[in-house]
C-alpha cells in the first residue's frame, strides 16, 4: 500500500527562540531550520512499514518555500521513494495545508497518510484532522502504536489519562506522538542516492486551492520574564519558606 | 453572539477543565450553551446545568459518543455547532482531537490553545513552545476555539440553573471504533487541576524511586508529573508529561526534583504561582524559573522533605 508522510521545515528545536523587537513574529533570519521533529517521528513510521512489507511506497510531502526542499531530501534519505513540493513563500495555515494535502490525497490515493501531531512552530495540532475532516477518512491522532491488519489499521493513541486504542477502516489519518518510534539518522550513501530520487514541486494554484488566511497574527510577544528565585540552604527551609513565606502548603 | 461550550467528562462526572472554558466564554460575552455528547452521560449534565454564567445544556446522549470518537463527535458539532458564533471546547486530548475536524467541516480556521480573550475575535495563544506569545484575530463567522484550562479562573460549579434539553442528532460517520484502553488508575488529584503538582525527571534514575515522591504527593495532596525524559526512559506512564507536548499544568504550587528545565518542559509548567526545583547540578535552567532552588541530591533531599513535611502539616 502506499503511505502519504507530510512534513515541515520550522526552527531547529534546539535554538533559542527570540521575538522580533517589532512584534511581527519570531527572528527566522540566519536561524537554524530541520525538519518539524514529529514529521521526523511520521516519515521514521512509514519506512518501517515498508521494512516490514507492509507499505510498498512512501511518497512525502511538503509545503512552503522552495528552501522546505532541503525537508523533502532528509526525508528521501531517510527512506521515502519520492518527493512532492508544493511552493509557497506565503503563510500556509491549516486549513489550507490541509485543502492542498488533500488535492494531493485525491491524486495519489494512499491508504495511509501519516503527519506529525503538530509543529512546534505555531504549535496548532489541527492540520491531520483537518484532513480527515475534509477527506472523510478516520484519524489516529496522537498514536503512540500503529498496527496494519488487512482493511483495518489499529492505532494506540497518547490520551490524557493513559492510553486508547482505536480500529479505523483504511484509508486513514494518523498524527504521531513522540512514543511512536525513535527517528534514525540518514546515511551518507542514502543522503547520496536521495538526491537523484523525483520531486515534483507543483503550485497551490496548480493543486486549485486558494490561499486565503483566516487568522491574522496582531502581534507576538516575548513571554512575561519569571522572576528570579532564591537558593534555600537545606530542606527545613525550604519546607520554612513555603509554609510561612510562599504559603502554599 | 452565542457561544457553545463543549463539555470535557468521562460519562459520569464533569471535568474542571470544563468550567475554566466556560470562563472563557464568559470573557467573550454572550448566550453560553453547553453541549454534553456521551453516552449515559445524564448526571454530567446535571453537573453542567449548575455551572455559573450556563444558559442551557444541550444532551447527545448516544452509544456513539461513548468514546468520544473524534469523527462522530466532528460531525455532531460542526451540526449543532453552525448556529453559533463561537464554539469552545478544552485544550485536552479530546478537544485537540475532534475540534479541527469541526472546523474543516464548517470551513473556518481554528484558534488552538487559548489563553486569553482580548474581544469576541481576538485571542492571546502561546507559540514556539511559549517562547512567544501572539495575539490572533481570527475572521470567519464561527469561531472554533481549543482553551488552555490554565488561563483562565474555572466559573463556580454550582449555583446556575440551566436548562436541559435533549438533542436527537445521532451522527455515527462509520469509519472508526473503539478497541480499549489503559487508564491509569490513581486516588490522587488529577494532574491538570491540582493545586500542588510534584514531578520527577531523568534524575529518578528508575520508576521504583518514584514511589519517593509519591509519598510525598501523598502527604501534599499533590498531582504527579513527569518530565518527558522520565516517560521516554519508560519510568512513568505517558499520561504523566508535563511540557509543550503533554500537560499544561498551573497549580499553586509546582515542585520539580530531577529535571533540568528543557524549554520544552518549562512551556508545560513556568505559569505555576511558585516552583521548586530540587537538583544537584546548580546550572540546571530550570532554577532560572524556580522561585525556591535547592541544590542537594534528591535522594537525600526528598526522604528530608517528607519528614520535614510531616512535622508541619
Amino acid at each position: 500500500m502506499k503511505v502519504l508522510v507530510a512534513v515541515k521545515r520550522v526552527i531547529d528545536y534546539n535554538v533559542k527562540v527570540r521575538v522580533k523587537p517589532d512584534n511581527t513574529g519570531v527572528d527566522l533570519a540566519n536561524v537554524k531550520m530541520a525538519m518539524n521533529p514529529f514529521c521526523e517521528i511520521a516519515v521514521e513510521e512509514a519506512v518501517r512499514l515498508k521494512e516490514k512489507g507492509v507499505a510498498s511506497e512512501i511518497v512525502v510531502v511538503s509545503i512552503g518555500p522552495k528552501a522546505c526542499q532541503e525537508q523533502i531530501r532528509t526525508a528521501l534519505a531517510l527512506g521515502a521513494d519520492r518527493g512532492i513540493h508544493i511552493e509557497s513563500d506565503e503563510e500556509v495555515q491549516s486549513l489550507e495545508a490541509a485543502k492542498l494535502l488533500k488535492a494531493v490525497v485525491e491524486k495519489e490515493e494512499p491508504k495511509l497518510v501519516i503527519l506529525g501531531k503538530q509543529s512546534i512552530d505555531s504549535d496548532n495540532n489541527q492540520t491531520g484532522q483537518m484532513l480527515a475532516a475534509l477527506t472523510g477518512m478516520a484519524q489516529g491522532t496522537f498514536a503512540s502504536e500503529v498496527v496494519v491488519d488487512g482493511e483495518k489499521v489499529n492505532v494506540t493513541r497518547e490520551v490524557d489519562g493513559g492510553l486508547m486504542t482505536v480500529s479505523l477502516n483504511l484509508p486513514a489519518v494518523v498524527t504521531t506522538d513522540l512514543r511512536l518510534n525513535e527517528p534514525r539518522y540518514a546515511s551518507l550513501p542514502n543522503i547520496m542516492k536521495a538526491k537523484k530520487k523525483p520531486l515534483d514541486v507543483m503550485s497551490a494554484a496548480d493543486l486549485g486551492v486558494e490561499i486565503k488566511p483566516r487568522l491574522t497574527t496582531l502581534k507576538v510577544e516575548a513571554p512575561a520574564a519569571r522572576q528570579a528565585g532564591v537558593k534555600v540552604a537545606d530542606v527545613a527551609e525550604l519546607v520554612d519558606k513555603l509554609k510561612n513565606e510562599a504559603k502554599v502548603i | 453572539m452565542s457561544i457553545l461550550v463543549i463539555a470535557e467528562h468521562d460519562n459520569s462526572s464533569l471535568k474542571q477543565a470544563t468550567l475554566s472554558v466556560v470562563a472563557a466564554a464568559k470573557a467573550i460575552g454572550g448566550d453560553i450553551d453547553v453541549l454534553v455528547a456521551g453516552e449515559n452521560c445524564g448526571a454530567v449534565a446535571e453537573a453542567a446545568a449548575k455551572a455559573d454564567g450556563v444558559a442551557k445544556v444541550l444532551v447527545a446522549d448516544n452509544a456513539v459518543y461513548g468514546h468520544f470518537l473524534g469523527e462522530n463527535l466532528g460531525e455532531l458539532v460542526a451540526e449543532v455547532g453552525k448556529g453559533y458564533s463561537h464554539i469552545l471546547a478544552a485544550a485536552g486530548t479530546t478537544g485537540k482531537d475532534f475540534m479541527p475536524r469541526v472546523a474543516a467541516l464548517l470551513d473556518v480556521a481554528q484558534v488552538s490553545d487559548i489563553i486569553r480573550v482580548e474581544s469576541e475575535d481576538t485571542f492571546v495563544r502561546p507559540i514556539y513552545a511559549g517562547n512567544a506569545i501572539a495575539t490572533v484575530k481570527a475572521s470567519d463567522s464561527i469561531k472554533v476555539i481549543t482553551v488552555r484550562p490554565t488561563g483562565f479562573d474555572p466559573v463556580a460549579a454550582e449555583g446556575g440553573s440551566a436548562s436541559v434539553e435533549q438533542v436527537d442528532v445521532v451522527k455515527d460517520a462509520g469509519l472508526s471504533s473503539f478497541v480499549g484502553e489503559e487508564k491509569a488508575k490513581s486516588d490522587r488529584p488529577d494532574l491538570a487541576s491540582a493545586g500542588i503538582v510534584i514531578s520527577g525527571g531523568r534524575g529518578m534514575q528508575n520508576g521504583e524511586n518514584f514511589k519517593m515522591l509519591e509519598q510525598v504527593a501523598d502527604l501534599l495532596g499533590a498531582g504527579m508529573g513527569a518530565s518527558r525524559a522520565a516517560v521516554d526512559a519508560g519510568f512513568v506512564p505517558n499520561d504523566m508529561q508535563v511540557g509543550q507536548t503533554g500537560k499544561i499544568v498551573a497549580p499553586q504550587l509546582y515542585v520539580a526534583v530531577g529535571i533540568s528545565g528543557a524549554i520544552q518542559h518549562l512551556a508545560g509548567m513556568s505559569d505555576s504561582k511558585v516552583i521548586v526545583a530540587i537538583n544537584k547540578d546548580e546550572e540546571a535552567p530550570i532554577f532560572q524559573v524556580a522561585d525556591y532552588g535547592l541544590v542537594a541530591d534528591l535522594f537525600e533531599a526528598v526522604p528530608q522533605l517528607e519528614e520535614e513535611l510531616k512535622k508541619v502539616l
